[in-house]
């Protein structure tokens, strides 16, 4: 006898539809078709890390040739290409995939309130095209072809009469490799902040962060296209004859400097703006406060933006540019003091009236503070062209940047790390370890870094590899090398923090620091989805300001990946977009893209086969797949399209 | 989530799932990438005046550019625009039929300018590695050459699609941003032209 009985299904519940639709791939090639922004945000932090060791293993062997005077060690061919790799991994393989792309794609959609950044498979391909870029730099130094002609690679020294083989042509093609990269990254990031914001996160209420990775994204934008312009120029001059920096031939070696110095300052702000954003993240929740200042903070970060790119000529003093140029871009440069200084003083007044928590991320920012500030001062010495002239080329240059970028980037990158590590991992970072960390890093870096100030103004170039020991700069040296030791020590504590506290540290919960930003509001680590109830805001802080029975989105639908694009000044809901899912082919582009961009080097006519697969893929990339599971609404006539 | 909960929502369920013109996020991306490729051509037509006051004729030693062939480009490229746009004013409609007539006549554009430039190339009247001069025409016109390539090959795409049943939603959308791209393409086109053709003959 048949027993009939009513089968009941149990209703699936939202969140497992959300989980179906936006859950990860699994297996080995699912990794590489992943296309959620936390994942691939970790990816550019994890592998901007391990370039960040390596850089530094190179910096510690400068520090191991330089620390006694005549010291053999190291050649004068090896050192040169260390330290042209340092330099360029540090700062293209290091600080902006780091602070820009690292930082940006992880929490900018999740501040913005949103499920995953605009053109997600955009923003894989950028991660992988970087991975390239950066290997081929390194395989290039294992194989002695290492890039020796300095981070910044100035012709004629690296043109075709001074450097033959193929060592710059790899050095020039690995910026092609990361500006793509951060141009792919900077289109998804200023588009998400413009369109993906949450219902009632106007401009003027949009977090300080947000403003600043729009800002840095269309720094990104501008002057990224210079150092491609210039590495391209540099690749032709060496592979198809072209004279642009041939003075036989009506080219000029000067242009070089002005389109990569177009570019490198605007850079340096790139890396220290990001820095900046994170202080301005960081400061008012452990001030217990609203940040003092939001609009001179914003106000002083657009000028910033415009400001960088009207004083690259200062890179350029040494050069006899014409009197008049030396002194505006003296002006310019002298100018650009203030928004930073803008901001310094609403950092100040915002602890100064809040009520201080002094944790862990925050020690890092005081940190900042104090190496920025010494940074910075030697800065204002250097725009004065008689004092550039004076220790141009000498470790006093080099003091001074360490101090800007470590100080700008480096330390606000510890105190975001300490702070965002809780919601990517789940688990909080043992403080005291942390602690310990901070001061070894913070002692071995003035060590080693002020120290540099006097051995530039005695005298001692940048760039020898070692000096006579009659010169008496050995002492300062060795003092400069134990610093190195600290840090190296300071930075290996930092690692077994990491992963101790990843396995067995104290869980972090939802929001361990009490902040204010729609990133606290998912669970640490956060779902595939991100959000399983989409919300409003209601101030510039989010969670702060949430009125007690704040609104929530409903009528996004979960079975599609579907995003709410909202309208960039009122934030008003427009439409819904589907964005498109897991996908292996931005991977397998980035492979065709990096074959026609490294067959390029060898051949010109790398590029021009080479373009062939890389049309296929594309073609494989946009191709639509499928149907969507229901009819779309035009926003035209309210017309319904299949 | 057992309990109910009293909450006050935004239901956004009757908005539409497909914007067309300034709210459609490829349309925000496309001006960024315009942005970043314009940005390379002004940098490269300031290294062209750069490099112009280096030398103390221009050409320095060879004739400017055959004026015929770029005169021919530059006025395909402006009737070019009549597809563009009418392929931008269709593709909102859904009509495939239209939309692929658009589109294959904007390729065909496309295919009539990329001939017209090989004439092009083969009067310029300098090589690349003759002097700085022919490596700045060259990188010009080669950089122009790569969007067109590019965009005629996105255009044929986007024909492709349209003879399927894909060619629905978003696609429309794509089918209308594409045209913006040809707009870029024609704009520097003009001021290309009028750099290679023009400034060689009066700098």
């Amino acid at each position: 006898m048949a027993i009939s009985e009513a089968i009941v299904l149990p209703q699936e519940t939202s969140e497992a539809r959300l989980e179906r639709t936006w859950g990860r791939p699994r297996g080995f090639w699912g990794w590489f078709m992943n296309v959620h922004h936390t994942a691939i945000g970790v990816r550019f932090m994890v592998t901007s890390f391990i370039f960040f060791l390596l850089g530094g293993v190179l910096a510690a062997m400068m520090r191991f040739q330089l620390s006694r005077p005549e010291n053999n060690a190291i050649g004068p061919d090896l050192y040169n290409q260390i330290f042209t790799v340092h330099g360029s991994t540090m700062i293209f393989l290091f600080a902006v995939p780091m602070m820009f792309q690292g930082f940006g794609v992880y929490v900018v959609p999740l501040i913005c309130g949103t499920r995953n950044i605009a053109f997600p498979r955009l923003n894989a391909f950028s991660y992988y095209i970087y991975v390239v870029g950066g290997l081929l730099l390194w395989v290039g130094l294992f194989l002695k072809t290492g890039a020796d002609a300095g981070w910044f690679s100035y012709v004629p020294l690296s043109g075709p009469e001074f450097t033959p083989g193929k060592r710059s042509d790899f050095w020039a093609q690995m910026i092609t490799f990361t500006e793509v990269s951060a141009l792919g990254v900077a289109i998804c990031l200023a588009t998400t902040i413009l369109r993906q914001r949450a219902p009632g996160m106007t401009l003027n209420r949009m977090p300080v962060i947000l403003w600043e990775k729009l800002v840095i994204s269309f720094m990104v934008i501008f002057a990224m296209p210079a150092v491609m312009v210039v590495s391209s120029m540099l690749l032709m001059d060496r592979t198809v004859n072209t004279q642009f920096f041939n003075p036989a031939n009506g080219g000029d070696v000067l242009l070089y400097q002005h389109l990569f110095w177009f570019f490198g300052h605007p850079e340096v702000y790139i890396i220290f703006l990001p820095g900046a954003t994170i202080v301005s993240t960081l400061v008012p929740v452990f001030s217990r406060r609203h940040i003092f200042g939001y609009t001179a903070i914003i106000t002083s970060v657009v000028a910033t933006g415009f400001l960088g790119f009207g004083v690259w000529v200062h890179h350029m003093f040494a050069t006899g540019i014409p009197q008049m140029s030396a002194s505006f871009f003296t002006a310019a440069t002298l100018m650009i003091v203030i928004p930073t200084a803008v901001q310094f003083y609403c950092w100040i007044a915002t602890i100064w009236n809040g009520r201080l928590q002094l944790k862990l991320p925050m020690l890092w920012v005081f940190g900042f503070f104090f190496v920025f500030l010494i940074g910075g001062l030697s800065g204002v010495m250097l725009a004065s062209v008689p004092v550039d002239w004076q220790v141009h080329d000498t470790f006093f240059v080099v003091a001074h940047f360490h101090y800007v970028l470590i100080g700008g980037a480096l330390f606000p990158m510890f105190a975001g790390l300490y702070y965002w590590i809780p919601k990517m991992t789940g688990r909080m970072m043992n403080d005291l370890l942390g602690k310990i960390h901070f001061w070894l890093f913070f002692i071995g870096f003035n060590l080693t870094f002020f120290t540099m100030h006097f051995l530039g103004l005695r005298g001692m170039p940048r760039r020898v590899y070692t000096y006579p020991a009659e010169m008496d700069w050995g002492g300062l040296n060795m003092l400069a090398s134990i610093g190195a030791i600290f840090m190296t020590a300071g930075l290996l504590v930092f690692m077994v923090n990491f992963f101790q506290s990843k396995a067995t540290g104290k869980l972090a919960g939802r929001d361990p620091w009490k902040a204010g930003t729609l990133d606290w509001a998912v669970p640490s680590p956060p779902p595939a989805y991100n959000f399983l109830e989409l919300p409003t805001v209601n101030g510039r802080e989010a969670l702060w300001d949430a009125a007690p029975n704040q609104p929530i989105v409903t009528g996004v639908r979960d079975d599609i990946p579907e995003v709410l694009i909202t309208n960039s000044l009122d934030s008003e809901p427009q439409h819904k977009e589907e964005l498109p899912g897991a996908s292996i082919w931005p991977f397998l582009t980035s492979i065709t893209v990096s074959i026609a961009f490294i067959w390029s080097i060898f051949s010109p006519w790398g590029i021009a086969y080479g373009a062939i697969p890389v049309v296929v893929t594309l073609i494989g990339w946009l191709w639509p797949r499928g149907h969507s599971p229901s009819p779309r609404q035009s926003v035209l006539e309210g017309k319904w399209t299949r | 989530m057992d309990q109910v909960r009293e909450r006050p929502v935004l239901d956004v369920s009757g908005l539409p799932s497909v914007a067309f013109g300034k709210s459609n996020t490829t349309w925000l991306g496309n001006v960024f990438y315009m942005m970043i490729e314009g940005t390379m051509f002004a940098l490269l037509f300031a290294s062209y005046f750069y490099l112009r006051t280096r030398t103390d004729s221009w050409p320095p030693v060879q004739d400017p550019p055959l004026l015929t062939y770029g005169v021919i480009n530059g006025i395909v490229f402006l009737l070019s625009l009549i597809p563009a746009r009418y392929a931008q004013k269709v593709a909102p409609t859904g009509d495939r039929g239209r939309i692929r007539l658009a589109l294959a006549g904007l390729a065909m554009f496309a295919i009539v300018n990329m001939i017209v430039r090989g004439f092009e190339l083969a009067n310029l009247n300098c090589r690349w590695y003759d002097n700085a001069y022919g490596s700045i025409i060259w990188s010009l016109i080669g950089l122009h050459t790569g969007h067109l390539i590019t965009e005629f090959i996105e255009t044929v795409s986007i024909l492709g699609i349209a003879f399927t049943p894909k060619m629905e939603g978003t696609r429309l959308a794509d089918a209308a941003i594409n045209s913006d791209y040809w707009y870029f393409v024609v704009v520097t086109a003009v001021l290309m032209d009028f750099i290679i053709y023009g400034t060689t003959r009066f700098l």
